[in-house]
């Protein structure tokens, strides 16, 4: 099993949970979260004094899955999140040890 | 509000000539029997007053719009208990203090508390009823202390504030008052002030920039030569706070006429709409147009102050001006905002929401222009009138503060303040469900 991490601007969220819905993702967990990365922040103006938002606002995606799947999955995020301008983000890939439906009790990848 | 003791002697006059010399004068021959002036003149300062205490919600909203998340409970608390404590302290001795009977002085007292009104009294002699006179005065010295409340948002303790609020609405805005509204000195060497650019808005715009100066900025608000932005938590509350103030200003403006009576009065009620209105669409227009030309992109929060400060430019002369003269004084009132919020942050003082620029600054602009258009009104007497007001009310409310400094001190603890005063003083957090920063 595998975690995807993933990191998305907020207005592609619609589009990455498209994508992987049609792969046969069955959930998914996303976040509202800020931090800065290359594209650092930018300049804004308030009241006549300027100031930089270094903190952008981003979506955090958290999907887990089988093995298989992980590689498309990766794919799909990488390509219905990208605009082609700085700060799509990022995806990263975990090995998960275990998982549980709470439920029933089942793990692995029936819990999924 | 013009000189209440003129207005009553006009009215009178107009009550006893309309029937015998009906011919001679438009306005008089069309005014009513004294029974329905009486009526028309209450009406009309029921409904200026209830839209008057209305803009207390435009300054809550607005000032809750306008600080961050942490202490968005805290200015809501201030409002709704400034604006309660101006009324007790107005009713208790305000009133008495800012209408002592006197011609031409500087300090008068007459009975206090006010005395109101029994059941089913009328005395058509005064041409309104007095509780709605006291109503309608009422609201103006709530409009002054919550003007304050703005500029020291986010850094101050509670009880000093109210406890100053205390002074501004029982003493400092009364006296203010008496001097022209109540026949003082200022009325007596021709200072005119219709609806109070300094007696309202200016005196507290003093009474905040004198807090604003003893209290100190917010933590980490001006670093190392720096301006630190905390951008305010919610611009849809600030808006409709601009608006409700705007809504309320026909109240403000168009009921100082104070009198409903004849036909004239009711055409000049509603040219002070129409030039109450043009005043801050042009305040607004110019703070766009300049905040797009300064910094490439228009600050709303400009635009809002724009509005506020041309309503307040026009506010000491809102019969007289032409409609291109009324767009003009609230245009230099947007041009002030714009100018001005940034040199206050030079400065290192701490207005939160723009208040200095806004009440006093364009106070002060609209009280100086009141000669442009109304000739009756002697330049050297608004002068006069602005620094009168400056030097008292900032004395004044500079000794409150220091002896609130000395006595209780004004800020929270540096932990308090960057916690928040939601958390530390008043216990319930105005969105709960979200992360303070």
């Amino acid at each position: 099993m595998k975690l995807v991490l993933a990191i998305i601007k907020p207005f592609k969220l619609d589009d990455v949970r498209e994508a992987l819905s049609s792969l046969g993702v069955a959930g998914m967990t996303v976040s509202e979260v800020k931090g800065f990365g290359r594209q650092k922040g930018q300049t804004e103006i308030y009241r006549g004094a300027e100031y930089s938002t270094n903190m952008v606002p981003k979506i955090k995606i958290e999907v887990v899955c089988d093995d298989d799947l992980a590689s498309r999955v990766v794919e799909a995020i990488q390509q219905s999140a990208n605009s082609g301008a700085i700060g799509d983000g990022k995806i990263f890939v975990i090995d998960v040890g275990q998982a549980v439906r709470i439920r029933t009790g089942e793990t692995g990848d029936t819990a999924l | 509000m013009r000189n209440k003791l003129m207005m009553a002697a006009g009215l009178g006059l107009a009550m006893i000539a309309a029937p015998a010399f009906a011919q001679e004068e438009v306005a008089a021959a069309e005014a009513v029997g004294g029974g329905t002036a009486y009526i028309l003149n209450t009406l009309l300062f029921l409904i200026g007053g209830f839209l008057v205490m209305w803009m207390a919600a435009g300054f809550a909203m607005l000032e809750a719009g306008l600080v961050r998340s942490k202490n968005v409970s805290m200015q809501c608390l201030k409002n709704i208990a400034l604006y309660s404590i101006a009324g007790i302290m107005f009713w208790f001795i305000g009133y008495s203090i800012a209408y002592p009977g006197f011609e031409g002085g500087f300090f008068g007292i007459a009975d206090f508390p006010y005395a109101m009104q029994g059941v089913g009294e009328a005395d058509t002699e005064t041409g309104y009823s007095v509780a709605s006179d006291w109503f309608f005065q009422m609201v103006f010295c709530a409009t002054t202390a919550s003007i304050v409340s703005g500029t020291l948002a986010e850094r101050i303790k509670i009880w000093p504030f109210l406890i100053f609020t205390v002074i501004l609405t029982g003493f400092i805005y009364p006296v203010v008052v008496s001097w022209e509204w109540g026949a003082g000195w200022l009325d007596a060497m021709g200072f005119s002030d219709f609806a109070g650019s300094t007696l309202v808005h200016s005196t507290g715009g003093w009474a905040a920039l004198a807090g604003a100066i003893i209290l100190g900025p917010r933590l980490g608000r001006y670093v190392g030569g720096k301006v630190n932005v905390f951008p305010g938590s919610n611009i849809p509350l600030a808006t409709l706070g601009t608006f409700i103030l705007w809504l309320g200003w026909f109240g403000f403006n168009g009921a100082s006429q104070l009198a409903m009576g004849t036909v004239g009065d009711v055409s000049d009620v509603s040219k002070i709409f129409v030039n109450t209105n043009m005043a801050a669409c042009a305040g607004v227009v110019t703070a766009v147009i300049l905040t797009q030309i300064l910094y490439k992109k228009i600050d709303v929060t400009m635009a809002l102050n724009g509005a506020l400060a041309g309503l307040v430019s026009i506010t000491a002369e809102p019969l007289t001006p032409s409609v291109p003269m009324a767009l003009l004084i609230g245009a230099i009132g947007g041009v002030i905002v714009v100018f001005a919020v940034p040199m206050l942050d030079k400065m290192k003082i701490d207005d939160v929401v723009g208040a200095i620029p806004v009440h006093l600054l364009a106070g002060i602009w609209g009280t100086l222009a009141v000669p442009l258009t109304n000739g009756d009104v002697p330049f050297v007497a608004q002068l006069t009138g602005v620094i009168a007001t400056g030097v008292f009310v900032t004395i004044v409310s500079g000794i409150i503060w220091f002896i609130l400094k000395a006595v209780m001190g004004l800020r929270p603890s540096e932990e308090i303040e960057m916690g928040g005063m939601d958390h530390a003083e008043v216990g319930v957090e105005a969105y709960p469900e979200f992360v303070n920063a």
